[in-house]
């Protein structure tokens, strides 16, 4: 059977030619001109088989087609999908299916439908969208595969295929990946502009004119020689369900009024007035507050309990002890009206615990594990073969060699981890700052006992994600509490040292790099092998029940599907099995893997004396997008002239790193002194991004801001280590986080383009620690191959 | 139980909370003012910042008793010229991203501009370097503060 595949249009839909309503479907010339709205996105498997040509659509609908399916609509409402409702008094409401955890998503989706519409964001109002499979994140899905960008072999694009076409089954409602935009670009825009076009149409009907005579401005809808019409007076012709339009046509860039022009956020008055309500702030009647002891070994379980003495405590409702859920650890919750009665009461509990498999496990002995398998024989899966590079490397006269490492590090975000659970015996109602709420409701259910459809989830504004709040441990620890007092809603709230303590961190890693440099100092041979834990198997498990196989990209990410071309290669992974809870992290592979590969590259410049930012364009001969961005940060940073020095009179010396995630390339120069006592000071950092078209400059800039902050944080502080399975760190003063003194300057360049949308949220995050290493290398000579950076023995 | 009176935000509660509990969740569950943010426990974060007579604080770790009878501003109750100020400059330099340590970090800020009406980069660090945040918005917390001191001098 061969794979004929249409997923072009599905693949990288076209920002500049989507104007047009019909395509043709390639394999299927009877029947070539299809209206977008019903074929856009459904993909075909043409299979030839020995008795002829099957052709099957898939069963899922068009993500704009027309269906108001999951939407509750109220008086008046009308909705033409799922993305945005109209109802009296002009109110557009826009249906948010992604979670707004700082990246700025909420402006950005709203943009993609004011820009439609042609209103102000001013004029929308927003909702969360309901659980459906219509909001099933399909692109950050697609990203997981372990194939190479440029890789379009048949394996790849069957590959791909499959797992759109899988995701627009399952419809997981994920925000991650840096994905939000770039999956919802092309369905959100459409939506609006089919609302648009009903509109217009049943104004021009009325009026008797041509549609295209019909003009549609900040609500208003108006023909020559007739009385202007507002929204809500179309609204009225149009009656309680409409039919949509059956063409429509998307605004082409040259009319674009919002997109691509730094916007406001819309949620930035809410936030910095303290309105914005995170989980923390859910506030429901007869709320009860729950505070928690979990077992001090991360994953272990509650042996012997007495909770007498807590229980007869002032405001004290009742005690539950439960299991470890969904990867957390067990543990007991006591629960009281108020949160500080329960957690004084946590004092009077007797509890014992027994340690789960990390109980003996320690930094020392967890590395050891991991050190056998770089130093095994097996290098693993190998992400990336090319020639013989090994035979080179055996032979040659000239190679290079260095090991890296990475520690595993926890997300600490600003709001620690909570949930609010109220169980009414056959329906509950959950508010969590979650980054999956359909996987919550999920975890709600099992612990309740009840079908997911008797659950309802609030998804809240979150105080920070980074990955840790794709889990839903706390949740069904919640869920489990609550369970204990039916009729009343339980707030479970963990201190700073159970998120720090409880957390899945990102996965500590070795590398070995050897390279083969020709009389010219050119690579011809590059070999890259690594050792550390994979996430998704173990991700899969906790969150869907389902054991994960095959080769976990995440684990070689940025090494395997770097830009950079040499002659021989070999780009291979050995996953270390270890009880140690893993999980996703801000551009979580790319985030160490990205460090070891811009410093080795940059020792073999150095070894062949050649300048940085020259040896890496040599490797780019193939691959202008990513020399550009290149270029950029090196001429906007001065690379080339003397870094000055800093304000203590200290040398300043500059450092070059360039990396590609998420469908995105960022180049960065750090600029970096040594302060008197050996500490890094990082001064300036120059950034230059393409992430396709720039649809909102100020939230881009933003998220460059924040990758650089969050990776410089881990780049300097971040490490958490083991005794006898428990993390050592606990708070922020012996886990810290960059502050505002240790930031530096931070200015970004976008670069311009009119390429689909790609991420946003990560990618400025991996550059920034090896940037800073080179900056230090040259600065001391010294090389610093483990994270953190340290100066310092 | 004990009753303990309070000045928040210009009016007096009485409160019925324990005489040790942190102000900070006497303030969000007591009286409902869930602007001020519960980041660390240990005063480490800022997250919790309000002003106790004047002054910028850390409501985790300040007991109830220890505010009794005395006046307490909260993001809520910041509506002063200089607050105002913080304010706008805030949200025109779009500084939130997560938002969450945000009402903390004009807390402190406005702290700062009452007692140093014009701060240059060093002193705006020295300032706020007690409160974290996780999403990176602190080049434009450097910016926002210049741009409030701006703001009040006219």
């Amino acid at each position: 059977m061969e794979l004929l595949i249409a997923d072009q249009q599905e693949k990288h839909p076209s920002p500049m030619t989507d104007g047009e309503c019909s395509y043709a479907h390639p394999g299927n010339p009877n029947n070539a001109m299809h209206n977008l709205r019903t074929d856009r996105r459904h993909f075909l498997i043409a299979a030839s088989l020995t008795t002829g040509a099957l052709l099957v659509g898939c069963a899922s609908p068009a993500r704009q087609q027309t269906r108001n399916g999951p939407l509750a609509l109220g008086e008046g409402q009308i909705a033409l999908n799922g993305w945005l409702k109209l109802g009296p008094g002009n109110a557009v409401t826009v249906v948010l299916a992604r979670s707004e955890m700082g990246q700025g998503v909420h402006t950005g989706l709203m943009m993609l439908i004011a820009e439609e519409l042609d209103l102000d964001l001013g004029q929308l109002t927003t909702e969360y969208a309901p659980i459906d499979k219509l909001y099933g994140n399909v692109a950050a899905m697609a990203e997981g595969l372990p194939f190479r960008p440029d890789d379009q072999g048949l394996l790849a694009r069957s590959m791909r295929w499959v797992v759109h076409g899988a995701m627009r089954q399952m419809g997981i409602m994920m925000t991650g990946g840096s994905s939000s935009i770039k999956d919802l670009w092309t369905p959100m825009r459409e939506a609006a502009a089919v609302t648009r076009a009903t509109l217009v149409e049943a104004a021009a009907r009325h009026w008797s004119v041509p549609a295209a005579q019909v003009n549609m401005q900040s609500g208003q809808l108006s023909a020559a020689g007739k009385t202007p019409m507002s929204l809500a007076q179309v609204l009225q012709l149009l009656g309680p369900s409409p039919a949509p339009a059956e063409r429509y046509t998307l605004k082409s860039p040259e009319q674009w009024r919002l997109i691509g022009r730094w916007t406001p956020r819309h949620d930035s008055p809410a936030k910095t007035l303290g309105q914005a309500v995170y989980g923390m702030d859910t506030r429901t009647p007869d709320m009860l507050y729950a505070a928690v002891t979990l077992a001090p070994v991360r994953g272990g379980r509650v042996s012997k309990h007495d909770a007498k003495a807590a229980g007869t405590l002032p405001g004290v409702s009742g005690v539950v002890v439960f299991e470890p859920l969904h990867g957390g650890s067990g543990g007991v919750a006591v629960v009281a009206d108020r949160y500080w009665q329960a957690r004084k009461a946590l004092a009077s509990l007797q509890v014992e615990f027994e340690g789960g498999p990390l109980a003996q496990a320690s930094s020392e002995s967890l590395m050891a594990s991991i050190r056998s398998a770089i130093e095994a024989p097996d290098d693993g899966f190998g992400f990336w073969n090319a020639g013989k590079p090994l035979d080179i490397l055996a032979t040659s006269a000239r190679t290079l060699k260095a090991e890296y490492s990475a520690p595993w590090l926890a997300h600490a975000t600003m709001e620690p981890m909570n949930c609010t659970v109220r169980f009414d015996r056959n329906k509950a109602t959950v508010w969590v700052p979650t980054q999956v709420p359909g996987m919550a409701r999920e975890a709600a259910a099992q612990a309740l006992g009840l079908d997911s459809e008797q659950v309802e989830i609030h998804v809240t504004y979150l105080g920070g994600g980074f990955g840790r709040r794709l889990e839903v441990d706390v949740v069904a620890q919640a869920a489990t509490i609550a369970r204990q007092f039916p009729g009343r809603p339980v707030q479970l709230i963990w201190t700073r040292e159970q998120d720090m303590q409880h957390d899945f961190y990102r996965p500590a890693c070795l590398a070995r790099f050897e390279a083969a440099l020709d009389g010219q100092g050119r690579i011809e041979a590059w070999y890259a092998r690594s050792a550390g834990q994979a996430i998704t198997p173990g991700y899969l498990k906790r969150a869907v029940g389902l054991p994960g196989g095959g080769p976990d990209k995440t684990t070689s990410e940025g090494l395997f599907d770097t830009a950079y071309e040499f002659p021989t290669v070999r780009v291979a992974h050995a996953t270390v099995d270890l009880p140690v809870p893993v999980g996703f992290w801000r551009a979580v592979g790319h985030s160490h893997q990205a460090f070891f590969k811009e410093s080795f590259i940059d020792e073999c410049a150095h070894a062949s004396q050649s300048d940085p930012l020259a040896y890496r364009l040599a490797l780019l001969q193939k691959h202008p997008r990513q020399a550009a961005v290149l270029r950029l940060a090196a001429e906007k940073a001065g690379w080339g002239t003397a870094a000055g020095t800093a304000e203590d009179g200290a040398p300043m010396a500059r450092g070059l790193a360039l990396h590609e995630s998420f469908g995105s390339v960022v180049a960065q120069v750090a600029e970096v002194s040594v302060g008197p006592q050996q500490q890094i000071r990082v001064h300036r950092v120059i950034c230059a991004i393409d992430c396709g078209l720039p649809v909102n400059p100020n939230t881009i800039a933003q998220q460059v801001e924040s990758s650089v902050v969050y990776g410089l944080s881990a780049a300097l502080h971040g490490q958490i280590g083991w005794k006898n399975g428990q993390v050592q760190a606990s708070n922020f003063h012996d886990q810290p986080a960059l502050r505002l003194h240790e930031c530096p300057q931070i200015e970004t360049h976008v670069i311009p383009s009119t390429a689909h949308p790609e991420g946003v949220g990560e990618p400025a995050l991996p550059p920034v620690a090896p940037a800073v290493a080179n900056a230090l290398f040259k600065l001391t000579q010294k090389r610093l191959r483990a994270l953190p950076l340290q100066l310092s023995a | 139980m004990n009753t303990t009176t309070l000045n928040i935000n210009g009016k007096n509660h009485a409160v019925q909370s324990e005489p040790d509990t942190p102000l900070l969740w006497v303030l969000r569950q007591d009286l409902g003012l869930t602007g001020t943010k519960f980041g660390c426990g240990m005063a480490l974060c800022g997250a919790c910042t309000v002003h106790l007579n004047g002054q910028a604080i850390r409501s985790c770790s300040t007991p109830l008793q220890a505010a009794a009878g005395q006046s307490v501003t909260t993001i809520e109750g910041a509506t002063d010229r200089t607050a105002q100020a913080v304010l706008q400059a805030w949200t025109e330099t779009d500084v939130s991203q997560c938002g969450y340590c945000q009402p903390g970090q004009v807390m402190s800020a406005v702290a700062l501009l009452r007692s140093n009406p014009r701060p240059d980069d060093k002193a705006i660090d020295s300032a706020l370097s007690g409160n974290l945040c996780r999403c990176g918005s602190y080049p434009r917390i450097r910016k926002a503060v210049q741009l409030a001191a701006r703001k009040l001098a006219g």
